[in-house]
């Protein structure tokens, strides 16, 4: 018997200059040097494949969808439900009606936390996340808990930047509602073991949220195989336009909750007695969505499905590793966030440099990069520091633009020491 | 334009590197913190005013190059001086960095920091402690300013 051919299960390669051409925005100078975006865990820049897909809809077949029985009508809803379906399969979710479009992923956790997690909340019960989420995995079960005296029970992060599958095991009680946890932290690039923590969750009875915004850009994601209940992600971080995200729910579980905001476009019928609901995935999609980015985020999942997430994921896993190499040998600079599984994101600070005169250094060298808290005060002040420089790699980036990083870090260290 | 090293010029880093007056005064009539929520820097300025003269000056704090050296110096230049010329200076600075008056017009040591004009996201920093002293000025309890609205504290 023979084993595997390992070219065969091998990711495809990613062939990063011809990808470049894709992305108008990156043929720029900034300050007289070429732009070195590494700003991605912020936001990712569009392909021309995105903007023509968004474009097009306004030029050629806007309209309002769900309603019209004009030409244009019908063509717009056709669009705006075959993006539903792309993100559906993207996704590998069981159902169509399983993706709700939502402003964001914010507002997707948020969804969660109104519709399915509110009504089940009495005092005393607990909502569990771990130390490394951002704001809006926080803000909105602690607004939750304020209202119905539930309590928010953190899972604590080690030096590393990592959790312990027995640290979520034991604080998991028979008071836990939900479980909100990220599966890519933004601070610290730490990737989770989602999977796991659903298993754990689920022999207990509890649901988990997975917030999934900087997951999705950077590996293939199977909410089946994670087995979340509700996964959220949004597009703009995917290469697709801002102002939409994506909720995916388990079916039996939409079908049980309350929709969160009413209006149009989420009934069945309406009279002043009495409002009969739609069924998911509309009665969670109240006023007129974001028609032309929904289709923008559908031609985004082309392009990357298209360019292979496991061709993505090892270009950036290669980039992280070159970075993670040339940054810690600058002396005087501490990586924050030493997590053995990784993904694309490099913070760090300077014994003598503050993140954002190392950000403003960068910017001159056109290398973008965020200083700042990056939403996750919680993890800044776990590790002491008020706030880190962050690198955060794209499909588009190059080892050669690690190098540009490496040498402007270099010279703030010239500069500041 | 937009070299940092403009920006960042000898005067600027020296301040940083050793802040002058970086200490909580004693007695201390007036105090107030500058807080920037984005990037989580803090001044808190301390001040002895006695018959409307700043007596003395002193700041502490956690924050980028920008502000410390603008904290330093401000401490630097309010020494012994009324608190309207205080005022009044700190009109005349943030005039010019707005680019609304001739620049380096009775700034004296500050004017190395009108360089921040070129750099707009770096307006908050070179502001922060000058907030706090307006802020002190005005309250003879202790306040917390901010440089930035809610929206941008993200």
């Amino acid at each position: 018997m023979s084993a595997p051919d390992p070219l065969l299960r091998a990711a495809p390669r990613l062939d990063v200059e011809r990808v470049r051409e894709d992305f108008p925005i990156l043929r720029q100078q900034v300050h007289g040097k070429p732009l070195v975006y590494l700003d991605n865990g912020a936001s990712a820049q569009k392909p021309q494949q995105v903007i023509e897909a968004v474009t097009r809809c306004y030029r050629e077949y806007y309209s309002n969808i769900h309603r019209g029985i004009h030409m244009l009508s019908q063509t717009a809803t056709a669009a705006f439900e075959e993006a539903r379906g792309k993100v559906a399969r993207f996704l590998n979710a069981p159902s169509e009606k399983e993706i709700i479009f939502t402003r964001g992923c914010t507002e997707a956790i948020n969804l969660v936390a109104y519709s399915y997690v509110r009504p089940r909340l009495r005092a005393g019960d607990e909502i569990l996340i771990s130390a490394m989420e951002h704001h809006s995995n926080i803000v909105p079960w602690q607004i939750l808990c304020e209202e119905t005296g539930a309590k928010l029970v953190v899972v604590p992060i080690s030096d590393a930047g990592e959790i312990s599958l027995e640290d979520v095991e034991s604080r998991i009680t028979e008071r836990t509602r939900i479980v909100g946890i990220m599966q890519v932290s933004n601070a610290l690039g730490t990737i989770n073991p989602v999977r796991e923590i659903v298993r754990i969750a689920h022999a207990r009875g509890v649901a988990v949220l997975v917030d999934g915004a900087q997951a999705v850009p950077r590996m293939a994601v199977d909410v089946q195989d994670i087995g979340a209940d509700f996964y959220a992600f949004s597009s703009h971080k995917l290469y697709g336009p801002t102002g939409v995200g994506v909720l995916y729910g388990r079916l039996d579980l939409l079908k049980t909750m309350p929709p969160w905001q009413g209006g149009g476009d989420m009934i069945r019928s309406v009279s002043f007695e009495r409002t009969e609901f739609a069924e998911p995935p509309a009665r969670f999609e109240a006023g007129t969505p974001n028609i032309a980015g929904v289709i923008g985020l559908g031609a985004a999942v082309d392009y990357v499905t298209a360019l292979d997430l496991r061709a993505i994921e090892a270009h950036e896993a290669d980039l992280l590793r070159y970075a993670t190499e040339l940054v810690s040998e600058i002396p005087g600079v501490r990586i924050i966030g030493t997590a053995a599984e990784k993904a694309g994101v490099l913070s760090f600070v300077m014994e003598d440099a503050h993140p954002h005169d190392i950000g403003t250094i960068l910017d001159g060298d056109g290398v973008a990069i965020r200083s700042g808290h990056h939403c996750a005060q919680p993890v800044m002040q776990r590790f002491g520091i008020p706030a880190t420089a962050r690198a955060s790699f794209g499909l588009y980036n190059t080892r050669v633009e690690v190098e540009q990083l490496a040498a402007s870090i270099r010279k703030v260290r010239d500069l500041f020491a | 334009m937009n070299d940092p090293a403009a920006l960042y010029q000898r005067v600027v880093l020296d301040h940083n590197r050793a802040p002058r007056n970086f200490r909580v005064v004693q007695p201390c009539t007036h105090h107030a913190e500058g807080l920037n929520p984005v990037c989580g820097d803090r001044i808190t300025l301390y001040l002895d005013v006695r018959n409307a003269r700043i007596e003395d000056i002193g700041f502490q704090g956690d924050a980028c190059a920008i502000a410390t050296a603008s904290a330093s110096l401000l401490t630097d230049v309010l020494r012994q001086r009324s608190a309207a010329e205080a005022r009044a200076l700190a009109r005349a600075f943030e005039q010019q960095l707005a680019g609304h008056a001739n620049e380096g017009d009775g700034l004296g040591p500050l004017q190395p920091l009108l360089r921040v004009r070129e750099y707009p996201g770096r307006l908050k920093c070179v502001l922060l402690p000058w907030r706090a002293l307006e802020a002190a000025l005005n309250g003879d309890v202790a306040h917390t300013v901010s440089t930035e609205t809610d929206a941008d504290a993200g």
